[in-house]
């Protein structure tokens, strides 16, 4: 069991800066975050697009602030959890919160400070009707063990890097393998875009363009795709599994069901602290709502550092805070 | 009126609404969409990351062609037409006078 004080899911800028301004008041963090690497959006989404409204920096790469807050957190050691996602949390006495994550790994902590921004990377999935009744019969959303399509006939869509490169290695071990993609030109790594063209020219890969997979049919498990196809119309393909790769998009998630008040996705706070309607439980940056919210990083900074100042005050009620200012006192004399 | 353009949005229940827009304020479809609250998420905020502002554009107007950002996300997109566009990637200025464009399904 991992204890920590605070415990703060997303580790994209705004749950990073949160344990530094924890850690300046001696409180020590942890970090939860689905995605496999921390950096959130920044990471996830545009790590090569420069940011121009960071204060003291005229320009700085989505990727570049990460590995500035990692560096500027790391004297204050956080405990990270990383690839799995917050899934349900209990109370386990008045002052503890226990977290379990969809891998079962458990947290506990009095304060749980969220800053999960849009919610958590899920695969986006193809409003195909029918498409729901047969995931995991025969539609996958992502290849976890290439192994389950030995010998299978499969239909991949998607036109970026990860329809590329599962449709090159399940190339080697499908019965038959079919790419179709909405233009005849993808996007991704010039090399996995050669190697499939060439497989295609070898028929190792049927490749069909300007097509979109429409519809589903099948009895219990999936049976056909119907693909529409610019010139020859809509037709169907008799397939054993369907693997729709059209990248990640975030969803909300489990953290819907936790009792905040949520209004339009995002979760309701008081600007004072950035506290929820439930005692002990934050939430900062892009996740939260409130009168004149914007999302911007910068806001973000600022409402992790009011929160730990709350969060101080709720673990400790009878411990007077002083601040300090890291001018004064560098960041050493915090640590520990 | 100078600087101002008039376009027609259908809504996802097909309601036509009348907006104007600013030719000298660099916005974009998509922040036109939310100033007016129309169902237009722009989770990315305009970067051309996301496929919230997905619309089609239905009169016959010269529209700065889709670069690749643009292209590669609406391959990530669904109900994908050829006169698909994301609507932040679409610029207001003066000869978009009398757009017509329809918000595509939300599919998210």
């Amino acid at each position: 069991m991992i204890k920590t004080d605070i415990l703060i899911i997303g580790a994209g800028p705004c749950g990073l800066f949160t344990v530094f301004e924890a850690g300046l008041l001696k409180l020590k963090c942890h970090l939860v975050d689905v995605l496999p690497s921390p950096g959130g959006q920044l990471t996830e989404i545009y790590p090569k697009k420069p940011i121009y409204d960071i204060p003291g920096y005229p320009s700085v790469l989505a990727g570049e602030l990460v590995d500035n807050l990692m560096e500027q957190i790391a004297p204050f050691k956080p405990g990270f959890t990383l690839g799995e996602r917050a899934e349900t949390i209990e109370k386990v006495d008045e002052k503890t919160y226990r977290l379990t994550t969809h891998r079962g790994t458990q947290i506990e902590a009095p304060v749980i400070a969220i800053a999960g921004g849009l919610g958590c990377f899920e695969p986006r999935k193809p409003p195909i009707e029918g498409l729901d009744q047969f995931e995991d019969k025969g539609v996958d959303y992502m290849v976890k063990d290439p192994e389950k399509f030995r010998d299978k006939k499969l239909l991949i869509a998607g036109g970026g890097d990860s329809a590329l490169d599962w449709t090159i290695e399940l190339a080697e071990i499908a019965k038959e393998i079919t790419l179709i993609h909405r233009r005849t030109s993808f996007r991704g790594a010039l090399d996995s875009i050669e190697k499939v063209v060439n497989l295609a020219d070898s028929k190792k890969v049927n490749l069909i363009t300007e097509a979109q997979a429409i519809g589903v049919k099948g009895n219990g498990v999936l049976k056909e795709v119907v693909i529409k196809q610019k010139e020859r119309g809509e037709f169907a393909m008799e397939i054993d599994n369907f693997i729709p790769l059209f990248g990640l998009t975030p969803k909300l998630g489990p953290i819907a069901d936790w009792g905040l008040n949520i209004t339009k996705n995002a979760i309701d706070v008081n600007t004072l602290d950035y506290s929820t309607n439930v005692p002990g439980i934050y939430a900062i940056g892009d996740i939260n709502n409130y009168e004149g919210k914007l999302k911007l990083i910068l806001c973000g900074f600022h409402e992790a550092t009011m929160m730990v100042q709350s969060a101080f005050k709720y673990i400790y009620p009878d411990q007077k805070l002083s601040f300090k200012y890291t001018t004064v006192s560098g960041v050493n004399g915090f640590e520990g | 009126m100078d600087n101002i353009i008039n376009l027609t949005v259908l809504d996802r229940e097909g309601k036509e609404h009348s907006l104007e827009a600013p030719t000298d304020m660099s916005m974009n479809l998509m922040e036109v969409c939310k100033s007016y609250e129309l169902p237009v998420e722009g989770t990315c905020g305009g970067m051309a990351l996301c496929a919230s502002c997905h619309v089609y554009v239905q009169s016959e107007h010269e529209l700065n062609e889709a670069t690749e950002d643009e292209e590669d996300m609406l391959d990530q997109a669904f109900f994908v037409e050829d006169n698909s566009r994301l609507g932040c990637q679409i610029k207001m200025r003066e000869s978009l006078e009398g757009l017509k464009v329809e918000l595509a399904p939300q599919s998210e």
